[in-house]
């Protein structure tokens, strides 16, 4: 078990002109924790990760695995373990073939050998397939033996590339509780790579929001939905994604946001445009989550939106409205509820204490609604 | 990855009448054509060679007449096709491993990730085999030349005597064995290259972490994951050798001492100089039965490693 830290680490590939890959990572991850990376594609994750692995060289900073500096070492001596997205497994060779390959290679003896590879293969349920080829094994069988020939190195730190990404829905439901697990069990450093948010928010103790080489956030699961720190975190994280609408704050008496075009506007509450002071009469961009939008039966005076329904979809134990007010198109998850035929009008409240308000140039977060604990 | 659903097939029963009528019509023409220039010459020759067709049959065909398996006999009883028969293997057991071992290391090299002008190179390396034989064997012959070739002339430097590389029984077959090479090993390398491109990135990852240095990578990646286009390259490049041909046929004519009479040039000179059709028919048929069993043993052995 170990820490790994990045400090500065940067990626920058000279192929055909100059591509910054990593702009600088920064990252400390403490002994026993499991850290998710996400993003979009391209955002640097899968490099970021294969710097730490050793798989590719690191153009600046450091890499440091339990304090020491790996720059330089090769991966067989960082005491790693990775799984991949395409499990990798040898074609050529049997699920215990497989498990005991890095073992073999140490020159482990075989008794000892077997036994590893028996014990992980009881801990992934893989006894009866120890004779099979990859290639005779379901997709989430192949990814339970890359998980096993991790395992099986008993390694400071796993690595995770896309592991469930190939699979199908219910499969990576079922391989993420077994991750999930193996990490409760192992208790082991783990960093993981996913672009899917829903693994991120359920697997991290901590999570690592990229884009385009560089970290946007690294925090919890809940602070980065409740306190994205800019626009690009709000959007990324939640499904469906947060609205956003560009507008203005007025102040006074009765402060409101107006959207741009002034096609509609809603009430604010006085502390929140108090702290928005700044921004006054200036530009904002407002967030505001698809449940902390409802629709109700009638309008009141100044704290709803009139918008018309495009389409309601119904997840059964919930319904995505989306709607168009003016030229906004907003989401609303609501509880199941009768709904008006498409193209009617409808009318919208929204929760401006859950609302968030960005910078329009930066995108950072300006400030947040009351029930977001500063 | 899920595999492809496998598609049922429709009992004939449940096909609309006509069907299958449809199906031979749809595939009349490419059968006629295998069967008229395929099927028909293999089986005329075979019938051939049971009979003692020659110069006077041609003339006047009522004149043959059916020997039975009396040019097996025979041919199995002649010192000259044990002689070409063992230079055959000579050529093709020497010759093909060395043929693939070069195209193998050829390719790796072109296919590692350090390598620059790869496209220049792949061409360079491809240009023989597309180069007319007979051109090459012309220009071969003048790099093998006792007093004045290449060859000799950069082996002088090594002190190294001259060697009368085509004129010596024990040099000729070597030097054919050169030639065929280079001649051939270009398009094994693209094949191979192929081969390479095909393996995932990540296997070598995954390799590299399990602490597997270049040659186990090599010998436990690499190789297994080659298998079938390795099967391929061995076979075709064997089948091609046992038909070696033209290489002495220009270069040497079977000479010296018949050191380089291959099965199928002793089958050329029976039948197209001696006009024993009947025997050189027999001959064919042999070196096909060598072939055959060749390529079994080359299955054989690549279903034991799979």
């Amino acid at each position: 078990m170990a820490s790994v830290t990045l400090e500065g680490v940067r990626k920058i590939y000279h192929e055909g002109g100059e591509h910054v890959a990593v702009a600088g990572v920064d990252l400390e991850v403490a002994d026993g924790e499991f850290v998710v990376l996400v993003g979009p594609s391209g955002c640097g994750k899968s490099t970021t990760l294969r710097m730490i692995a050793g798989l590719e060289s690191i153009s600046a900073g450091t890499v440091k695995i339990d304090g020491r500096v790996v720059n330089h070492v090769p991966p067989k001596l960082r005491d790693i373990a990775m799984v991949f997205q395409s499990y990798a497994l040898y074609p050529h060779m049997t699920v215990r073939e497989n498990l005991g390959f890095a073992l073999k290679l140490r020159n482990m003896p075989r008794a000892e050998i077997d036994e590893r590879v028996s014990a992980a293969a009881a801990t992934l349920g893989l006894e009866n397939y120890l004779d099979r080829r990859p290639r005779q094994l379901s997709g989430g069988q192949r990814q339970r033996v890359a998980l096993g020939r991790a395992i099986v190195r008993q390694p400071k730190v796993f690595l995770f590339d896309e592991p469930l990404s190939n699979l199908d829905a219910q499969m990576r439901v079922s391989m993420r509780r077994e991750i999930a697990r193996l990490h409760q069990e192992l208790a082991v450093t783990m960093i993981y790579v996913t672009h899917d948010q829903v693994e991120a928010m359920t697997l991290g103790d901590r999570i690592v929001v990229m884009e385009k080489g560089h970290v946007m956030q690294i925090d919890t699961p809940l602070n980065l939905y409740e306190r994205p720190k800019n626009r690009f975190v709000a959007g990324f994280i939640g499904n469906p994604a947060m609205n956003f609408a560009t507008g203005t704050v007025v102040g006074g008496d009765e402060p409101r946001f107006i959207a741009e075009g002034g096609g509609w506007q809603t009430a604010l509450p006085r502390r929140l445009a108090s702290r928005l002071g700044p921004a006054s009469g200036g530009t904002v961009i407002m967030g505001v989550r698809p449940e902390d939008v409802s629709v109700v039966p009638d309008a009141r005076n100044g704290a709803t939106i009139e918008a018309r329904l495009d389409l309601a979809e119904s997840l059964g134990n919930e319904v995505f409205v989306y709607a168009r007010a003016d030229e906004q198109d907003i989401v609303a998850r609501v509880s199941p509820q009768p709904m008006p035929p498409l193209g009617s009008p409808i009318t919208l409240a929204i929760d401006m204490e859950r609302a968030h308000f960005f910078d329009p140039t930066s995108g950072e977060r300006i400030t947040s609604g009351a029930s977001h604990p500063e | 990855m899920t595999a492809p659903a496998i598609p049922t097939r429709t009992p004939a029963a449940q096909l609309p009448p006509g069907t299958g009528r449809a199906a031979w019509l749809f595939l009349a023409p490419a059968l006629s054509l295998i069967f008229i220039f395929f099927f028909l010459p293999v089986l005329a020759s075979l019938l051939l060679s049971l009979t003692d067709f020659d110069i006077y049959a041609i003339a006047d065909p009522s004149a043959t007449r059916f020997v039975g398996l009396r040019n097996y006999g025979r041919l199995l009883q002649t010192p000259e096709f044990w002689q070409a028969l063992r230079n055959t293997l000579y050529f093709a057991l020497a010759g093909g491993p060395l043929t693939i071992a070069l195209s193998l290391g050829a390719a790796l090299l072109l296919n590692a990730k350090l390598t620059r002008f790869k496209t220049v190179f792949r061409t360079i390396y491809f240009i023989p085999f597309v180069t007319t034989l007979v051109a090459v064997s012309i220009v071969w012959r003048y790099l093998y030349h006792t007093r004045y070739g290449l060859l000799n002339y950069g082996l002088g430097y090594l002190g190294v005597e001259p060697i009368d590389w085509l004129g010596d029984p024990r040099w000729a077959m070597p030097a054919i064995i050169l030639l065929a090479v280079w001649k051939n090993f270009g398009y094994n390398m693209l094949i191979f290259i192929a081969g390479l491109q095909s393996i995932p990135s990540e296997l070598y990852d995954a390799a590299e972490i399990d602490g597997a240095g270049p040659v186990r990578r090599f010998f436990n990646v690499t190789l297994p994951l080659l298998g079938p286009t390795m099967l391929f390259v061995g076979v075709v490049t064997m089948i091609g050798y046992f038909q070696l041909f033209a290489e002495p046929y220009v270069m040497t004519m079977g000479g010296p001492l018949r050191a380089t009479t291959s099965v199928v040039l002793l089958m050329y000179e029976e039948g197209f100089r001696w006009w024993r059709m009947g025997y050189a028919a027999a001959i064919a048929f042999v070196l096909f039965l060598v072939i055959l069993i060749a390529t079994l043993i080359q299955f054989r052995l690549q279903r034991e490693r799979a």
